[in-house]
């Protein structure tokens, strides 16, 4: 964004230089320059030691855990505080079921959005749309819980749960997914509601990656007589691939995480069914429901456990989402 | 063919988000906006059964909110200086804005948990104190970003000139850039108060939670999100009433503290 | 205030890339050579530059610079694009130090000491020579507070002496008259004309010894140009005045001397006149008729 300061320098043949106003080697700095400095320092220093305090603090507390059962935790379905015997599989395997719906349902949608907002809707309509997606984005965890449990459940206790056991229960294979007592809250409930959850955040990076694309190289598809379709399909996505992987990812990486809307309509039951009309629970409804019920010490040091597990994942698919982006930042960079 | 289908979905698509935003805010308003009353802002928190209001609660997470942002946004605001200043190019500076990315995004119960460890543990119970710190971590990677993003917005030639007429660099930033960029800095802390509006999971077992009107940022404070936790999920109607009430009141809230920070980014841009 | 300059300045070539012109000798006799049109006696040389070289990271932009700004006159710095006038320029000021990388060697010479040495005060150095940039830079604030900014940095002015001095940088601006009802009104809100002989009043307010100017008209309509033109030859009176301009029609208009520069090399310097009717280098001769450029 320094582009005074490089144009200055590029006026000359130089290299551009991007600017230190402290005067990086300057010895005459002065007190109060070097006083500033190491204050903003410091400050960004902080952020590192947050994250690095919140991997070391998961770690030493899921120590005696981890001791215990050693890897079997990742495996075990057992969840019994009296006997003191935990096991991660079914908050892991809500989390990741849960988030599979979720993208599922939400990366075509917000492809759709995408599509809308950069190639279909009139200029006027373009910002209102974003707009109110956004708005979306912006409404907090626990209303989308709220509302999950005592407007969506129902309604789809009483009408799509009953239709999806009628139209899909009978499949060979797929049908083992829907089978069960319509109750409204269950997984595929809380994947339903991860989904609209994650839309905004997928349709704002897919949209602004989706304009990324040179405008002379989306004319010239449309000169040759594409349609939109294949526009978006043919030119559009395959440039942008990579910030589309990216996006998907800091979706998924929300839905990893979410706590609040999950908790309300998952049905808290440590159990791995097949069936998404079963409850279930995830790492982080787990988290909320027990952390201050946790009695014993193994008790809150396996429910660490479980939160160092998500951190982990997390923090995976955050590393690759921004690894990607930052790919795709370049290449964009190259080709302009 | 393909064409039509696709961008029928497309459209579909885009309806179909569209829909649950107005379903969802069309339930919150049914359902919340009856029980808005100059009762809702007088009275505390009731016992199941009895009438009452959720003033401790607001105020609660009104008195959370501002020392959140108090301790966050500065620290987001010098973190981001370093980064537009000092760490445009350096190796510090990209790694601090890749963990930014990080907690940006981390779980926020995460963040709960992590000050669990650090505060409430240490001190022996729950605390305003340890709930702001961890609603603080959430609002600083969000200051932080806006904050260089705005800060490298300022172009060099104002930097420059003022150095020329001998002003230290300090001063350059202090007096010149952070003047010109002080509306997008406040759009960042206001983007990072409304993130922080709604935020349950963090105060869950930091602040827990006080049934009664208490100022005292040393015990579990009262705020609005674990109350409308407890009250929703209670088999109580005049519980889950309140916690409609409340639900609406948060949602106005962000909404308002975001249209407010779209006000102010426009003036930026202008 | 003047005295004579006895010795002429001179260059000897040491250059070792073939492909650089040859250097002139050119002796510089005020008495004789300043023409008569010039009211103001040639001042001895405010800034003597020996021997400064210029690096951007590796690549040298200046190569072995000597020569003299004269007191209270105007040097124009002339010169195709890239061939180093802004650079030496921003010399002159250390300007290039906000920027990691650059780098100058050699001596500029202001009042005895040499102000490359490092561990000197570059603020202080800049409060004395100050600079006009090619852009205006109005800060955001009102009219008023932008020329006291400067000043604030190392005078302890009383009010009434701060709103004498802010009027006292306007009129020599030639600005007063049009921004003395608005100098609460935002720098960024005046025209650009007036933006940036805002910044030459914030530049002259804090009374430094020489001005340097970087292109101060080009981002400007004619009519501001000109303006900004009969501000320079006033403020010659009071300030030692360098400017880097592209527009040979300006420097012959408005300097006293002026530098030929050529791919990081002082080609020529001399008094305008002389330099710009019988040039003494070949080269000078092609770029100022236009046959490169």
């Amino acid at each position: 964004m320094s582009s005074v300061g490089v144009a200055t320098q590029e006026k000359e043949g130089a290299p551009p230089e991007s600017p230190d106003p402290s005067g990086a080697r300057d010895h005459s700095r002065s007190l109060g320059d070097r006083f500033f400095r190491g204050l903003t320092q410091f400050f960004a220093a902080l952020v590192l030691l947050s994250v690095f305090g919140m991997l070391v603090t998961l770690l030493t507390g899921s120590w005696p855990a981890l001791k215990v059962f050693g890897l079997k935790f990742l495996a075990s379905k057992e969840w019994n505080p009296v006997t003191g015997q935990f096991g991660a599989l079914a908050p892991l395997y809500g989390t990741v079921v849960t988030s599979a719906i979720a993208l599922l349902v939400g990366v075509p949608v917000s492809f759709g959005i995408a599509l809308v907002i950069t190639e279909l809707a009139p200029r006027w309509l373009k910002r209102p749309i974003g707009v109110a997606i956004e708005l979306l984005a912006a409404i907090p965890s626990i209303i989308y819980g709220m509302w999950g449990l005592f407007v969506f459940a129902p309604v789809f206790a009483a009408h799509l749960q009953p239709w999806l056991t009628e139209q899909l229960g009978t499949w060979p294979i797929v049908g083992r997914l829907f089978e069960g007592p319509p109750m409204g809250i269950g997984m595929l409930t809380a994947g339903l509601i991860l989904a609209i959850m994650i839309i905004p955040f997928m349709a704002a990076v897919m949209r602004d990656v989706f304009e990324t694309v040179p405008a002379t190289l989306r004319e010239s598809a449309y000169a040759l007589g594409c349609t939109t379709w294949e526009v978006v399909w043919r030119v559009i996505l395959p440039y942008t691939r990579v910030g589309v992987i990216g996006g998907i990812m800091l979706g998924l990486g929300r839905a990893l995480g979410e706590t609040m809307a999950v908790t309300f309509v998952i049905g808290n039951a440590h159990d791995v069914n097949l069936s998404l009309f079963m409850a279930g629970n995830t790492i982080s409804s787990t988290l909320a429901n027990e952390f201050t019920e946790a009695v014993t010490p193994l008790y809150t040091s396996s429910l660490l456990a479980l939160g160092l597990v998500l951190f982990v994942l997390t923090l995976i698919v955050l590393i690759a989402a921004r690894l990607m982006l930052m790919k795709m930042r370049a290449r964009e960079g190259e080709r302009t | 063919m393909a064409n039509r289908i696709g961008l029928t979905l497309s459209i579909l698509a885009t309806l179909f988000g569209l829909f649950w935003l107005v379903w969802l805010l069309w339930t919150l308003f049914g359902n919340g906006l009856q029980w808005i009353g100059t009762r809702l802002f007088l009275e505390s928190t009731p016992p199941p059964g009895a009438n009452g209001g959720l003033a401790n609660a607001i105020m609660g997470s009104v008195i959370l909110t501002i020392v959140g942002v108090g301790m966050g946004a500065p620290a987001g605001i010098l973190a981001g200086t370093y980064l537009a200043e000092f760490g445009r190019t350096s190796r510090l500076g990209w790694i601090v804005r890749f963990v930014n990315d990080i907690l940006l995004s981390a779980p926020s119960i995460i963040i709960g948990v992590f000050v669990y460890g650090l505060i409430v543990l240490r001190v022996g119970h729950f605390s305003g104190w340890a709930g702001a710190v961890a609603l603080a971590l959430i609002v600083l990677p969000v200051v932080v970003r806006t904050t260089e993003n705005m800060m490298r917005l300022v172009p060099d030639s104002l930097r420059e000139a003022a150095a020329a007429l001998g002003a230290p660099s300090w001063k350059v930033t202090i007096v010149i850039v952070y003047r010109s960029a002080l509306p997008g800095i406040m759009t960042g802390i206001l983007l990072g108060m409304a993130r922080i509006s709604g935020e349950t999971a963090p105060l869950l077992f930091t602040a827990l939670n006080n049934q009664f009107w208490s100022t005292d940022m040393s015990r579990p404070f009262p705020n609005l999100p674990a109350v409308i936790f407890q009250f929703a999920m209670s088999p109580y109607e005049d519980w889950q009433h309140l916690a409609w009430a409340g639900a609406l009141l948060i949602t106005v809230t962000i909404l308002v503290i975001n249209i407010a920070a779209r006000m102010l980014l426009g003036r930026t841009r202008s | 205030m003047e005295s004579p300059e006895p010795s002429p300045t001179s260059h000897e070539t040491t250059s070792k890339e073939t492909s650089a012109p040859a250097r002139s000798e050119v002796s510089l006799h005020p008495a004789a050579s300043i023409p008569a049109k010039k009211t103001a006696p040639a001042g001895s040389p405010k800034l003597e530059i020996r021997g400064l070289n210029f690096f951007y990271g590796k690549y040298k932009a200046l190569h072995d610079i000597d020569l003299d700004i004269h007191d209270r006159q105007i040097t124009a710095f002339i010169g195709p694009s890239g061939c180093g006038k802004s650079t030496l320029l921003r010399a002159l000021n250390r300007i290039y130090e906000l920027y990691p990388g650059q780098r100058a060697t050699g001596k500029i010479m202001l009042g005895g000491r040499n102000l490359l040495d490092r561990t000197d005060d570059v603020n202080l150095l800049r409060a004395k020579v100050g600079m006009v940039f090619q852009k205006p830079t109005p800060f955001p604030m009102s009219v008023q507070d932008n020329i006291s900014f400067g000043v604030h940095l190392y005078e302890r002015l009383s009010r009434p002496d701060m709103e004498a001095r802010v009027q006292w940088a306007l009129e020599k601006a030639a600005l007063w008259n049009e921004v003395k009802d608005k100098l609460r009104q935002d720098g960024t809100a005046l025209s650009g004309g007036q933006q940036q002989r805002l910044c030459i009043a914030r530049a002259v307010a804090v009374k430094p010894d020489i001005l340097l100017l970087d292109e101060p008209a080009s981002a400007l309509d004619p009519i501001s140009t000109q303006k900004i033109e009969q501000l320079i030859t006033e403020l010659k009176r009071d300030y030692t005045i360098a400017i880097v301009t592209h527009n040979m029609q300006q420097a012959a208009r408005v300097s006293d001397y002026t530098a030929f520069m050529y791919l990081g090399h002082l080609v020529e310097f001399g008094d305008t006149k002389t330099l710009f009717t019988r040039p003494a280098q070949q080269q000078t001769e092609e770029y100022i008729t236009g046959r490169f450029g």
